[in-house]
């Protein structure tokens, strides 16, 4: 018992940090311009998808640099040329571009490297157990994708509170106008931020990559939890998307690998439903088998308790 | 949608025979040509096909009740259609098995009213919020009743799904629904009255009230309008039609599974409504009508349709985010003016150079298509009749000149429009 709350806290908080790099560009992203990037997660794949790419012709180490900078650049275009073109038709056409945009992208990565998963291998270096916690082995490289997001999200918390960088963004979020009329470059500084969120979900793609799988439906897996943990911890709030990347993290952790139903837990009452029916089938599946859909019921409790969100304070 | 048909509507008391006609005369019109239609296309893939366009139609007007009347965006709107398509289904087993009169027309309204449950149930929860949050909570909720399709077997029949047979029900005056021409008539008839309950819909006090919390919410609650309820009975009613349609598609392809809630199908509503025109009525049903003739061309021509509708769908959202309907009202003024012709001319004349900037781009995809997942294949490929080799630079360089030169050229053909345009001397009429 021990065992397995040990290794599925460290895997909790391991996934929660790799949600967190993600949520993170996107709640920049939304407070400044007030849109919710739809292909966010499709920058992750990108990113995982150009490091498989760069990995086979140059190697692993170079593509995490170099398939995080590509998608970077594509992200700050895909600004310039294409959101603050159709930001004058207002919000919703904004938000159906980065929807569009994110069905390109699958169609193009599907295009290009097709439908089945390609393979995306960890590097030799890091292949081998970090540790061994009672039986269990836990891979050395689980512990530097853990290593990398909280390297970034301590970067990320510096560069933001503590350089000048970082206070002219703050201004941004808020006062746009009145840090144009201060004399800095606020489109540059949207474009900027915009790119460098891009390559944060990309950092995360390929550091996800070898680990999960590497396919052209990633994106369309995980997108939906990356939106649940935006919105459960309040649009725009960066604390509230951490606490709820790791909540969401946790929860999906513990609940996969707890394998008990209603059946088991109240057996002793000696009370079954007919099988066959909806009671039944709820009385009888597993906790692992709705692990999946728990970030959606916490998402509607959340938002029947708190209809902004954990940390949220406004409505947008 | 213009304010100007309430105020005349308001001050004719009484209808002339004239208003009448005229007010009638568009439906009279859409029910001779459903009529009509079947008898020009006969094939069976002409029928299966304007039997999917009038379930689509129904799908993106009750999408639209949502996105263009009261600026709702959502991206789990097939929850509604499939949740209908399931209750159709199982209402379809349940009355086959006991033998309870109640013939197959009836089966769409229990459709309707299955999605109408639910979009009670989920609306409450998702109309507490609006704009990008009720977006976000759209697609979470879509994605948690498609994962609890999976799980809730007895009721949504697992991976398979749930089959039905529509001809096992009471028989009405002797139709089995055994063939397509019939269950066509029964699309038809069901998306007539749709259309109808739909339009009517957005000229009622509540419509109306919709597109008030759309346009301004904060101001809306002002004049004593709860926003939240706007929107809420705004989502019932949305759900209910998306409901309806399930309902026929069930009947049409006598199954229900849990393709009918997936992503794709909330994002090709989205998509059809949007590419055809949110801000008018009638866009949907262009879009609804457009998207489905384009899924079944285009998927023949090549094997990556989706990124060519995709690309389209990015392209309307740059540059014509009122969609087709908002291009062809933006050409009404032209039509009453006589000038018409005169755009329409400039537009010949740009037209050639854009189809071979499209040619170039469709060639340079086709080519790295051919050269990434089909690689396997060889090099060759046939593109609009000429074979060539892909791995060589001649193809390569012919689409970089199409597609540069295509700009080019269309590029020098934008003042030809604009003086068009120009010398149609529009300008806006308030003194009449």
């Amino acid at each position: 018992m021990l065992e397995l709350i040990i290794i599925s806290t460290l895997n909790g908080v391991q996934y929660g940090m790799l949600l967190f790099l993600m949520a993170s560009g996107l709640t920049l992203i939304f407070s400044m311009m007030g849109v919710l990037n739809f292909a966010h997660a499709s920058f992750y794949m990108l990113g995982a998808f150009l490091g498989f790419q760069v990995t086979r012709w140059v190697g692993f180490w170079p593509a995490l640099v170099v398939a995080p900078a590509a998608v970077g650049v594509i992200g700050a275009l895909v600004e310039r040329y294409g959101l603050r073109n159709v930001h004058r038709h207002g919000h919703v056409p904004e938000l159906l571009f980065t929807f569009g945009l994110a069905y390109v992208i699958e169609e193009v990565v599907q295009m290009i490297w097709g439908k089945a998963p390609v393979d995306f291998r960890v590097p030799a270096l890091l292949d081998f157990p970090a540790f061994t916690v009672f039986a269990t082995n836990y891979p050395a490289y689980k512990l530097f994708m853990l290593l990398i997001s909280i390297s970034i999200f301590i970067a990320l918390f510096v560069v933001l509170t503590r350089t000048r960088i970082g206070l002219i963004i703050q201004a941004a979020l808020t006062h746009p106008h009145m840090v144009a009329h201060l004399g800095h470059n606020v489109p540059l500084v949207f474009m900027s931020v915009f790119g460098a969120g891009s390559a944060l979900a990309a950092v995360a793609g390929v550091i996800a990559g070898p680990a999960l799988v590497t396919q052209s439906n990633m994106a369309g897996l995980l997108g939906p939890i990356l939106f649940v943990v935006v919105v459960v911890g309040g649009l725009g709030s960066l604390s509230g998307a951490f606490a709820a990347s790791l909540l969401i993290g946790l929860v999906q952790t513990f609940a996969v690998s707890v394998n008990a139903s209603m059946a088991d837990i109240f057996g002793f009452m000696h009370f079954a439903p007919k099988a066959g029916s909806i009671l039944g089938d709820l009385w009888t599946v597993t906790l692992a088998q709705i692990a999946p859909i728990l970030p959606y019921l916490l998402l509607v409790m959340v938002l029947i308790l708190k209809p902004t969100g954990l940390w949220g304070t406004r409505e947008r | 949608m213009s304010g100007a048909v309430t105020i005349r509507s308001a001050l004719a008391v009484r209808p002339t025979a004239r208003t009448l006609i005229s007010r009638h005369a568009p439906w009279v019109a859409v029910a001779a040509a459903f009529a009509v239609l079947p008898l020009m296309f006969r094939s069976g893939t002409a029928l299966t096909m304007m039997s999917l366009m009038g379930i689509s139609i129904i799908f993106a007007l009750s999408y639209n009740v949502l996105l263009g009347q009261t600026g709702m965006l959502s991206f789990g709107h097939a929850v509604y259609f499939g949740l209908g398509a399931y209750f159709a289904v199982h209402f379809m087993n349940a009355v086959a098995t006991d033998g309870t009169p109640a013939p197959l027309p009836v089966v769409p309204l229990v459709g309707g009213l299955g999605g109408l449950v639910f979009a009670i149930a989920f609306g409450w929860v998702s109309t507490r919020r609006s704009g990008t949050a009720f977006a976000m909570i759209s697609l979470g909720l879509a994605e948690l009743v498609g994962s609890s399709a999976l799980i809730l077997r007895s009721f949504f029949g697992g991976e398979e799904g749930v089959t039905t047979d529509r001809t096992r029900l009471q028989q009405l005056f002797g139709l089995s629904f055994g063939q397509q021409i019939e269950v066509y008539y029964l699309i038809a008839a069901w998306c007539l009255l749709c259309m109808f309950l739909m339009y009517r819909f957005t000229r009622t006090p509540l419509g109306r009230m919709c597109n008030a919390v759309r346009d301004n919410a904060e101001r809306a609650q002002f004049v004593g309008y709860n926003p939240q309820a706007v929107r809420f009975l705004a989502f019932c009613v949305s759900g209910f039609f998306a409901g309806v349609a399930g309902g026929l598609a069930a009947i049409h392809f006598e199954i229900a599974n849990s393709a009918y809630f997936s992503a794709t199908q909330s994002g090709n509503v989205l998509l059809a409504t949007f590419i055809g025109g949110s801000g008018y009525f009638f866009g949907p049903i262009i879009g609804a009508v457009l998207v489905s003739y384009l899924q079944v061309m285009l998927s023949d021509v090549t094997e990556i349709w989706q990124l060519y509708f995709g690309l389209l769908f990015i392209v309307m959202v740059m540059f014509a985010p009122q969609g087709i309907a908002g291009l062809l009202m933006m050409h009404r003024p032209l039509w009453g003016k006589r000038k018409l012709a005169k755009v329409v001319a400039a537009y010949a004349i740009a037209l050639p150079p854009a189809l071979i900037m499209l040619a170039g781009a469709a060639l340079s995809i086709e080519m790295t298509y051919r050269l990434s997942v089909k690689a396997a294949e060889g090099p060759g490929m046939t593109f609009f009749a000429v074979s060539f080799a892909t791995d060589r630079a001649l193809p390569w360089l012919t689409a970089a000149l199409l597609m540069v030169g295509g700009f080019v050229l269309f590029r020098l053909t934008w003042p030809v429009i604009a003086a068009a345009w120009a010398s149609a001397e529009l300008r806006k009429e308030w003194a009449r």
